[in-house]
């Protein structure tokens, strides 16, 4: 720690980063003007909205309630990684095919919590669905169309069995 | 695929920002005590800061110092020890569903902590950060109570142990001196016998509680030997139904529960609040523990 700032080390999306970073900043802000990694979004800036939901060390997090200063040494996780493994893609598409996106201001977070979702519970209810993504709200879509189109996913994915290759880079 | 440089988002100032604090990161308990006590005007402690950073953006708190207490070794870890659960402070509230001792010894807490909020919370929200907030609708506090935990308190001076019951003293007031940290929990093991029902009403999945009950009750027999039933969401601190409780002593959990429900509605002084009056937060309370009972009946 030096000049009131904090050195940190940690793994963004699979690729080491090295910052000074302000105690007050947090990981929303770190990943977005530090970064340039814009998918993630600040709405409610309280913890209420899900909209900046990141995953930190592998576990949902409110990106918005965390400093960048505390994650020395973690590896974070956001929609550009995870989109750009792959591992969303069919969860992608069928967001898009039941219009489960509208604005899209929701859908980052949204698709971190149904994908941590169906690693966790494989055949999800529409209830258990509704359920786990409580925490992410959609101003547009009225939810509808997003549990249809986690359902959806659910249904494929057990379809094509357990050998579905898991996890994130 | 990282922007080399800095690239403005436009996002400024604008928004909910912490203000300014500077971050500390003990690397013992001991240090993380001096800290706090070299800080005491104008230091908080940092665990899963759930509820701590949205007061800081907010603008409700203010202090010159966040002591980052996550990692430390004296504050963590789930164990057993002579006849007792022992959590400590930093443990996670997801930590609370998934681990096999709190499944075994304290079942309750295992019901309660799906009902904290969601799990991108629960992954970082703390059960020493929930005990020491002490907010009035929070679902752990009262779990506390409701199995008599104890509080292992941390201070320069050595440390102490209050009992849960007397540790809450009001609306995010607690038995916490300055300079102390709440270290962990001591949870007696649930006794043979011992059924624990944990029931909320909330307007939504992961909203506080309008009203909520931790309850306890030892069956002997088929009857109800001894019950605590603690609710949260209707008063200043955990409340403990001790009239309701003692009506139900040597009932089966079948038997009519209208004379334990008097004793409530005549016992309970709820606080209303942005959701529910008083009066309907009284109706609540009746209509949980005649779910709890029904619970306990129920094969």
């Amino acid at each position: 720690m030096s000049g009131g700032t904090v050195s940190i080390r940690l793994s963004i999306n699979g690729e080491s980063v090295t910052r000074e970073v302000e105690p007050r900043l947090n990981l929303v802000d770190f990943l977005r003007d530090e970064l340039g990694l814009t998918g993630t979004r600040w709405s409610c800036e309280h913890g209420v909205c899900g909209a900046c939901t990141v995953l930190i060390d592998g576990a949902l997090a409110r990106g918005c309630l965390v400093f960048a200063a505390q994650l020395d040494g973690s590896r974070v996780e956001t929609i550009e990684g995870l989109s750009r493994s792959g591992v969303l893609a069919d969860l992608q598409a069928a967001f898009q095919l039941h219009n489960a996106v509208q604005c899209g201001f929701c859908s980052a977070g949204m698709l971190l919590s149904a994908e941590t979702l169906l690693r966790e519970n494989r055949a999800p209810s529409r209830a258990d669905i509704r359920h786990y993504l409580s925490g992410n709200y959609c101003r547009c879509t009225g939810y509808h169309a997003i549990i249809d189109a986690v359902e959806e996913v659910a249904k494929s994915r057990a379809a094509k069995g357990p050998s579905r290759k898991e996890g994130a880079p | 695929m990282l922007k080399p440089e800095h690239q403005a988002t436009g996002a400024g100032e604008a928004g909910l920002k912490a203000p300014r604090f500077r971050y500390l990161k003990p690397h013992s308990l001991a240090e993380a005590l001096d800290m706090l006590g070299g800080n005491a005007s104008g230091a908080r402690l940092l665990a899963g800061g759930q509820s701590l950073v949205p007061a800081l953006n907010m603008r409700l708190l203010e202090p010159e110092a966040l002591i980052d207490i996550n990692g430390l070794g004296e504050l963590t870890g789930i164990t057993e020890r002579q006849g007792a659960l022992r959590l400590g402070a930093l443990t996670r509230h997801a930590e609370l569903i998934s681990s096999p001792l709190v499944a075994r010894y304290a079942p309750l807490l295992a019901k309660a902590a799906p009902f904290i909020a969601h799990a991108a919370i629960r992954n970082r929200g703390t059960l020493g950060g929930s005990l020491a907030h002490a907010d009035p609708a929070a679902e752990l506090p009262a779990c506390a109570v409701a199995l008599d935990a104890e509080i292992e308190i941390a201070g320069r001076q050595g440390s102490r142990r209050v009992r849960a019951r007397d540790f809450f003293t009001g609306i995010y007031q607690t038995a916490l001196q300055p300079g102390e940290i709440l270290a962990a929990i001591e949870i007696p093991f649930s006794p043979p016998g011992r059924r624990n029902v944990f029931l909320e009403l909330a307007r939504r999945q992961g909203d506080y509680a309008l009203c909520g009950l931790a309850f306890a009750a030892e069956i002997k027999d088929g009857t109800i030997a001894a019950a605590r039933a603690v609710y949260f969401g209707v008063g200043a601190k955990p409340v403990e139904a001790g009239k309701a409780a003692a009506m139900l002593e040597g009932q089966t959990p079948r038997a009519a529960p209208d004379a334990a429900c008097a004793a409530l509605a005549a016992e309970l002084a709820p606080l209303g609040d942005f959701n529910a009056s008083p009066v309907m937060k009284r109706h609540l309370a009746q209509v949980l523990l005649r779910r709890a009972l029904a619970q306990l009946g129920a094969p």
